[in-house]
């Protein structure tokens, strides 16, 4: 036994379970994510279930249990139609069920408010519709969804015009602010100029918007009546309507279509129903430009700090205390970054900025408030460490020889280290900067203080000059599992998003470290020394 | 860099006089006076740990970079003062070249390997480049192996021939003085032959010191023989003499492998 011991057998055995238990425990992680994730998309069969007191439910079989009362099996249906029953899901007990039959005309609806609908079609008002006498009831609903759509394409030439007004009288409304703080007196030549023009804007805003609320009047006269499994029916806008199925009477390859519509509408669209609907556009795009700032703030700063730690500065007192602190500062709670963040870059340089270049605007504050510049600054701060120690190394590993050769041909110090130091030392260079995205992608706690919101109004880039609003408060993948997975009015309804929200933000920091991790690679090859 | 011939030939191209070095407390050269001259191979001879590498690097100020060290007494390179606060370092690094035990490419091609030295020289004109390149890797014999493949990484040649484009990187800055230390302690005895005859070649041109272990390779190579011991220098003077008729009995015991 003793010798068994002396084999150092069981320490390999115990190294390799180690590696298989957090093999295992990633990848059921991802797995469950993955999973989860990916089938919610799917267009599920409705299903009606009969049952014995005489009533009927329609719905979505989510999954079975066993019932902790009675010990008999139960099922979850989601039965949706929030505004008519009060909730979405509906516990029923399998031995309660008498019949249960998958209704080819069942229809799903996925709306603007309220959740999804789930029901029958009993018929279409449209004034101005033309129909052919043969045509179902369906194919009148899909036609006047068309003739909605139209509608709305044209609507949205003149929303488009709107917030292009509004825009500028909002530009000329700061011009104003600032002149009149300057001195009314000696600008009111232009501060009447100013006004007059924003007044034309305004007109025409107002002239339009008249325009627009009579389109959206029309379009909203355009209705259908449902019934649900309980006989009541339901007259809903067709302008509420984003999308209708019939799964019961789907092919293989019409699912698969409604799938990819459905993948296309998270990535590109805005989400609707306080986050737990639609789209995670802004989402994605806020998580992306962020970890960007982020990096071009903190790749820099950290290794031109860690040239000076390894290449200049003497090795003393100082410098030791220096390199502990930036190590120490990787350890600290991300929550005291995101406060220091607070008081130093939002209040303290954000608020300066604005009474130095914006005290007309107070106390509105510009960029005294949070916003993704501070909270890729309070990031980066927070991953410069690893940046700097991942520089310092690489800079180390370079072979003395190297340093000595360049040297020894009449190199200055900076000359070596740009064209021999630096260029070996990327890809650690790069290591450091892969380790510090992710970590910066899943960080929310301290975002939260610094200018993540549930919704943003508008991205922090886009067409209007300047074109990036890096006063703008941004939307976070991290962020959007924490609010809509448990800060959402209806959480169960909500947790499909969450996995989904979870999928991406995995994906986005596999795609971005991959990526890096592919320039790293073609770079070492680059770089490796081979002596013999 | 102009050669400016004052000296006649026959003045040392590098005089040390009474030169003391320390590491931190470690007395590492004591007291050393050697003259070496033009167009002649100095070999420097001695046990690990005599001193021998340390003073080839005193002649280029290469232990600046050790910041323990401490240098007392004369260099002279051409009559000037080596060891001057205000000499400029970086032109005496270009009149005094240097190659190192370890074979050192740097991660570039085979070009830019070469022209490494004329570039940050402030040199970026491509014939004067191209003109360089072919003259010392002709001088260095190393030429017609690496001819068709100049834009290949220097990182994928052979022990032997990065050595020699070591020092035709060491040649294309016109160096007045090539320092080697122990150039082929890492090659085989082909390489290291090629070497030997390359020595031979480039001692029309250049000054060379070699610090080596190899007795035989200090007889075939050079000119003048310096045998170094614990800091000091025993004895100096003409190969052949050292080699058949030492006067110190430290020295004939070193070389009839005794000890060391």
């Amino acid at each position: 036994m003793k010798k068994f011991w002396k084999t150092g057998e069981p320490y390999v055995l115990a190294t390799g379970s180690a590696l298989a238990i957090v093999l295992v425990m990633t990848f059921s992680l991802v797995g469950v994510v993955v999973f989860n994730g990916l089938g919610y998309f799917w267009p599920k069969e409705l299903v009606r279930l009969e049952l014995q007191d005489g009533s009927a439910a329609l719905g979505q079989i989510m999954r079975h249990e066993k019932n902790p009362t009675d010990g008999g099996r139960r099922l979850q249906l989601k039965v949706a139609n929030r505004d008519v029953f009060g909730q979405d899901f509906r516990w029923i007990d399998e031995k309660d069920i008498t019949r249960r039959t998958l209704p080819a005309d069942a229809i799903l609806l996925e709306r603007r408010e309220h959740g999804n609908y789930f029901g029958f079609l009993k018929g279409v008002t449209a004034e101005g519709l033309e129909v052919p006498a043969a045509a179902t009831p369906q194919q009148t609903l899909e036609r006047a969804l068309n003739l909605v759509a139209d509608k709305n394409r044209a609507t949205l030439a003149v929303k488009k015009q709107m917030s292009d007004l509004n825009t500028r009288a909002e530009r000329l409304r700061l011009k104003l602010l600032k002149l009149e703080y300057r001195g009314k007196e000696q600008n009111s030549a232009a501060i009447g100029e100013l006004t007059a023009e924003r007044e034309k804007a305004m007109a025409e805003f107002d002239r339009l918007n008249q325009q627009a609320t009579a389109a959206q009047a029309e379009i909203s006269s355009i209705s259908a009546t449902f019934e649900d499994a309980a006989g009541g029916s339901k007259e809903i806008a067709l302008a509420e309507i984003v999308a209708q199925q019939r799964p019961n009477s789907m092919s293989f390859f019409a699912k698969c279509g409604a799938y990819l519509e459905r993948v296309r509408e998270l990535l590109l669209d805005d989400p609707r129903e306080s986050n737990t609907e639609g789209g995670l556009f802004p989402a994605i795009f806020g998580t992306v430009m962020m970890v960007l700032l982020m990096s071009v703030f903190s790749l820099p700063f950290g290794v031109v700090a860690a040239i000076y730690l390894r290449e200049y500065a003497r090795d003393g007192l100082l410098t030791r205390a220096v390199r502990i602190a930036v190590n120490n500062l990787a350890g600290v709670p991300s929550i005291v970054y995101g406060v220091f963040g607070l008081g130093f870059f939002v209040y303290g340089i954000g608020g300066s900025i604005d009474s130095l270049f914006f005290p007309e605007r107070l106390p509105t504050p510009t960029f005294g408030t949070g916003g993704i510049l501070w909270s890729s600054l309070t990031l980066a701060l927070l991953t410069v460490p690893v940046v700097i120690v991942a520089t310092e190394e690489s800079l180390a590993s370079v072979p003395k020889g190297i340093r000595e050769g360049s040297l020894a041909l009449g190199a200055t110090k900076f000359q070596t280290l740009t064209k021999i130091l630096l260029p070996m030392a990327t890809p650690g260079i790069m290591t450091g900067l892969i380790l510090s995205m992710a970590r910066a992608a899943g960080e929310v706690a301290p975002l939260m203080i610094v200018g993540v919101v549930k919704l943003a109004p508008s991205l922090p880039f886009d067409g209007n000059f300047p074109f990036f609003h890096m006063d703008r408060k941004f939307m976070h993948l991290g962020f959007h599992i924490y609010d809509v997975g448990f800060q959402s009015p209806n959480v169960e309804a909500a947790k499909p998003m969450v996995f989904v929200t979870t999928m991406l933000l995995l994906a986005i920091v596999i795609v971005a470290s991959s990526t890096a991790i592919y320039l790293r690679n073609r770079m070492r090859r680059k770089y490796t020394t081979s002596t013999f | 860099m102009a050669h400016t011939q004052q000296q006649t030939d026959t003045a040392p191209i590098l005089s040390v006089s009474n030169l003391d070095l320390h590491y931190g407390q470690a007395h590492a050269l004591k007291g050393i006076n050697l003259d070496m001259a033009r167009h002649q191979v100095t070999a420097f001879i001695g046990p690990s740990g005599c001193g021998k590498s340390t003073l080839l690097r005193c002649f280029n100020r290469m232990n600046d970079l050790v910041e323990s060290a401490r240098i007392t007494g004369s260099i002279r390179f051409n009559g000037a003062e080596v060891n001057e606060p205000s000499t400029d370092v970086i032109s005496l690094r270009r009149r005094i070249g240097m190659v190192f035990q370890q074979s050192n490419p740097f991660p570039k091609s085979i070009y830019e390997n070469i022209v490494y030295g004329l570039r940050i020289a402030g040199v970026n004109d491509k014939a004067t480049l191209d003109e360089a390149v072919e003259r010392s890797l002709q001088s260095a014999a190393i030429w017609n192996e690496v001819k068709d493949r100049l834009n290949d990484s220097a990182l994928g040649l052979s022990g032997g021939q990065a050595q020699r484009i070591c020092i035709a990187r060491a040649i294309a800055v016109n160096p007045e003085i090539i320092l080697m230390d122990e150039p082929c302690s890492a090659l085989d005895p082909i390489s290291t032959l090629k070497i030997e005859e390359l020595i031979e070649e480039l001692k029309d041109k250049y000054t060379i010191v070699i610090v080596t272990h190899n007795m035989q390779q200090a007889a075939r190579v050079s000119d003048v023989t310096a045998f170094f011991y614990l800091g000091q220098l025993i004895e100096a003077g003409a190969t052949r003499k050292i080699f058949t008729n030492p006067e110190k009995k430290q020295t004939e015991d070193y070389i009839t492998g005794r000890f060391g």
